[in-house]
């Protein structure tokens, strides 16, 4: 509901003459819901039509528009329509959906950075074609007169567009020159400057030889590389926010006339009530005063059993509330809530992991002060061995940087990641990190979180065969209406095989402990150990007692994730190590691995216990995935050097971790730790391209044989070259 | 050679013609779903009659 627009403006004297401000006055309700939803799994023309024409068909909805590039839809409908009925509605017709926050996508949905540079793009290209088309007249005979007209023209076209254009390059390069560095940009600026100076005095001299054409096409194809690295970083930053708004943070407060009111959770204060229906995550950090429940601790330890919850108990924001209604008086909430202090733990991690420097970043370094030493030995030699024509020494010095130029090197990174985290979208992974894929390329070691990550933290019944027909239809009919997972996991098994629930009556819930009912003359109960007399045993289990009989138990195990089988049997087969790393008890995840094949494993471990075998893994020279979903594993994927969490995950985890899974499937992990040594292997090649290039233009640019012409093809040749070898990692 | 003085300005005012298109649809978001709208037109929703 939260979603509703209401991005009108205040109400205030001056404005009480627009109408938005009288319907404010008169407290009319916002006239339409804009909502957004995350669609992981649509790729294709039919996904579109299905998921348009089944939100359209709903009534409320007044216009469902999908974009397949962000892999979401934006949906305008009647005030009073909620993502939940839309979610619903995509489930049945087989669309996984979340629900994003449309305050954070409306500031993101216009990629303004994006468009100055297509627009730059455009004017740059316009020019260069333009320039290049009179340049043929002269590199093919024009001379005289006619020569030092289309130079003239050049100039006219060149100069502003240059102006106008390669404003990114000299911006950076003036911030960098400023701090006293040296990056990439640096050479850029003064090779087109001083091409497009020297040119102009060439033009005004009567010179034969003149480089608009090559100061544009550098400007050209370098912004082409920066868009392509822009889009890639935007893609990622804007998912990464609207992931970080998957969970829409609003509570239920009850007000001090016992009145209950949705809020933002930035507006609850300590000591405020707030209500934590069946079903719904604790928004903070409080104690129980109302109430009994049992609580899904999985997100925070990573333990499968949920806990009983009754008055007086410890919550922690994260938490899902399973059973029965709560009342929280709360004792931390937003910043100070256990969620937010566990960020304290993760930055200590991230500052280590931001000493990663990119590849393009350390050739930059070798390259930059590389060229300006060669231009500069260029021309200290001419004008030597010219004995002091400084023209003619200048010019071959501007060759030299024009011909060094980092093109190809500009265009062979940003290149291979677009195409490659491109292909891993399409797969259900989104970089989130532009660094992310060079440093999964590098991993030797693959550590799993067990709870919520290998499996989908919802319980399978393993010992229903053991159970006689009659005990099975009586727990059916007590498990049925409860909403516990335990409980639904068991129904729901029992459906399937046949079963039929017993006729029972008076079958009511009791909070924080399980199922009632009656069966003739006996009490039927299902539910904890405690509660019926039974001894708990290590298993995750579930108790039914037939009046005064002997409990009797039902088990159950986590269900897989899936995928998650076939991305530890083929990262195992890339020869890397898997190892299990859990906050659970011994038994389950004992089982797990065995049913993996993973040996190396550790159960029961502290949020900090996991950091730490990350980190000594680290230091044992060994690089580290770290796939994980839990508050508990927030420090853990932030010591890795690279991480990975399912769309599912907390906030903290998706916020600490490279690389986001948006569908269910573990198995596309495998895939890209393949793409990633693919990418950077490309990324290499680009580099030799370049360099092998520079060898031959090189040479003959320092012997003055290099011409506008010359520099020209060599120019495109090498960049459509890079971009090309990019291109075959799809 | 004369033919320049009508050949150059004609060749620049197509060119910028063409750059003045672009920016219309670079403005009016037609670049926002590049992807979505290659496969759009595989949609025989609207094949009969346009959208309302």
């Amino acid at each position: 509901m939260g979603s509703i627009e209401t991005s009108r403006p205040a109400a205030c004297p001056a404005c009480a003459v627009a109408p938005a401000a009288e319907e404010l006055a008169e407290g009319r309700a916002p006239d339409k819901a804009q909502l957004f939803l995350s669609l992981p799994t649509i790729h294709c023309a039919g996904c579109i039509a299905a998921v348009e024409r089944a939100l359209n068909a709903m009534p409320g909805v007044r216009e469902a528009r999908v974009n397949l590039t962000l892999k979401r839809v934006a949906v305008e409908a009647e005030p009073d329509t909620t993502a939940d009925d839309l979610i619903a509605v995509l489930d049945r017709v087989g669309y996984e959906a979340h629900e994003l926050d449309p305050g954070i996508i409306a500031a993101t949905a216009t990629d303004k950075a994006g468009r100055d540079i297509l627009m730059r793009i455009a004017v740059s290209g316009f020019a260069m074609m333009n320039v290049m088309l009179l340049s043929v007249a002269v590199w093919s005979g024009a001379s005289d007169a006619t020569r030092d007209m289309f130079h003239w023209i050049s100039a006219a076209i060149a100069l502003p567009a240059i102006a106008f254009s390669a404003q990114p390059f000299f911006r950076n390069a003036l911030s960098v020159l400023k701090h006293a560095r040296l990056n990439m940009d640096v050479p850029i600026s003064l090779a087109i400057l001083l091409a497009a100076g020297m040119s102009l005095y060439e033009t005004a001299q009567h010179g034969p030889h003149a480089y608009f054409d090559a100061a544009l096409s550098l400007t050209f194809f370098l912004l082409a590389g920066r868009y392509l690295d822009h889009r890639t970083r935007a893609v990622a930053r804007s998912a990464a926010e609207e992931l970080a708004a998957l969970e829409v943070p609003r509570a239920l407060r009850r007000a001090a006339d016992g009145q209950e009111e949705t809020v933002a959770i930035s507006q609850i204060a300590v000591g405020d009530v707030v209500l934590v229906k069946p079903g719904a995550r604790v928004p903070v950090d409080g104690v129980v005063a109302e109430g009994q429940s049992e609580i899904d601790r999985s997100l925070l330890t990573g333990e499968t059993l949920p806990a009983f919850a009754g008055p007086g108990a410890r919550l922690s924001a994260g938490e899902v509330n399973l059973t029965g209604p709560l009342s929280v008086t709360v004792t931390a909430a937003g910043e100070d809530s256990s969620l937010h202090r566990m960020a304290d733990l993760v930055a200590v991690a991230e500052s280590s992991k931001n000493r990663y420097t990119s590849l393009a970043d350390r050739a930059a370094r070798i390259y930059a002060p590389g060229v300006h030493l060669l231009a500069l030995a260029a021309f200290l030699g001419w004008l030597a061995g010219t004995g002091g024509d400084v023209r003619l020494a200048l010019n071959i010095a501007v060759a030299v940087l024009i011909i060094t130029c980092p093109c190809a090197l500009g265009l062979a990174v940003p290149a291979v990641t677009t195409a490659a985290s491109g292909r891993l979208f399409k797969k259900g992974m989104l970089i989130k990190d532009g660094t992310a894929l060079e440093r999964l390329a590098e991993i030797d070691t693959v550590v799993f979180d067990k709870t919520g990550t290998l499996t989908l933290g919802t319980p399978e019944p393993t010992n229903l065969g053991n159970h006689p027909r009659r005990e099975l239809e009586i727990a059916l009919a007590l498990a049925g209406p409860s909403a516990h997972p335990l409980a639904k996991a068991l129904a729901e098994a029992a459906r399937k095989a046949g079963i039929h629930p017993a006729p029972l009556t008076d079958v009511h819930e009791v909070p924080g402990h399980g199922v009632e009912g009656r069966l003739g003359g006996q009490i039927v109960r299902f539910g904890r150990a405690a509660w019926l007399g039974a001894e708990a045993g290590p298993e995750t289990a579930a108790w039914l007692r037939v009046g005064q009989g002997a409990p009797i138990e039902f088990t159950f195990a986590d269900r897989l994730r899936p995928g998650a089988q076939e991305a530890v049997a083929a990262l195992r087969a890339r020869g890397l190590e898997v190892r299990l790393l859990s906050g659970d008890a011994e038994a389950p995840v004992a089982d797990l691995a065995g049913r993996l094949g993973i040996s190396e494993w550790i159960a029961g471990a502290l949020p900090e216990e996991k950091a730490e075998a990350v980190a000594a893994l680290s230091r044992g020279g060994r690089r580290v995935l770290m796939v994980g979903d839990g508050l508990n594993d927030t420090a853990a994927l932030a010591a890795a050097h690279v991480s990975i969490s399912p769309a599912t995950a907390l906030d903290a985890a998706r916020v600490a971790s490279d690389i986001v899974l948006l569908g269910q499937d573990l198995a596309p992990i495998a895939e890209a730790a393949t793409t990633a040594k693919k990418a950077t292997r490309r990324i290499h090649e680009n580099f030799a391209i370049a360099a092998l290039y520079n060898m031959i233009a090189v040479p003959i640019a320092l012997a003055g044989f290099a011409t506008p012409l010359a520099a020209a093809l060599a120019m495109s040749a090498s960049s459509i070259t890079v971009s090309l070898n990019a291109l075959r990692l799809r | 050679m004369e033919m320049l003085a009508y050949l150059i300005p004609i060749s620049l005012s197509l060119g910028a013609l063409g750059l003045a298109a672009f920016f219309w649809a670079l403005r009016s978001n037609q670049f926002d779903d590049p992807e979505g709208d290659s496969r759009r037109i595989l949609n025989d929703e609207w094949d009969d009659h346009p959208k309302p």
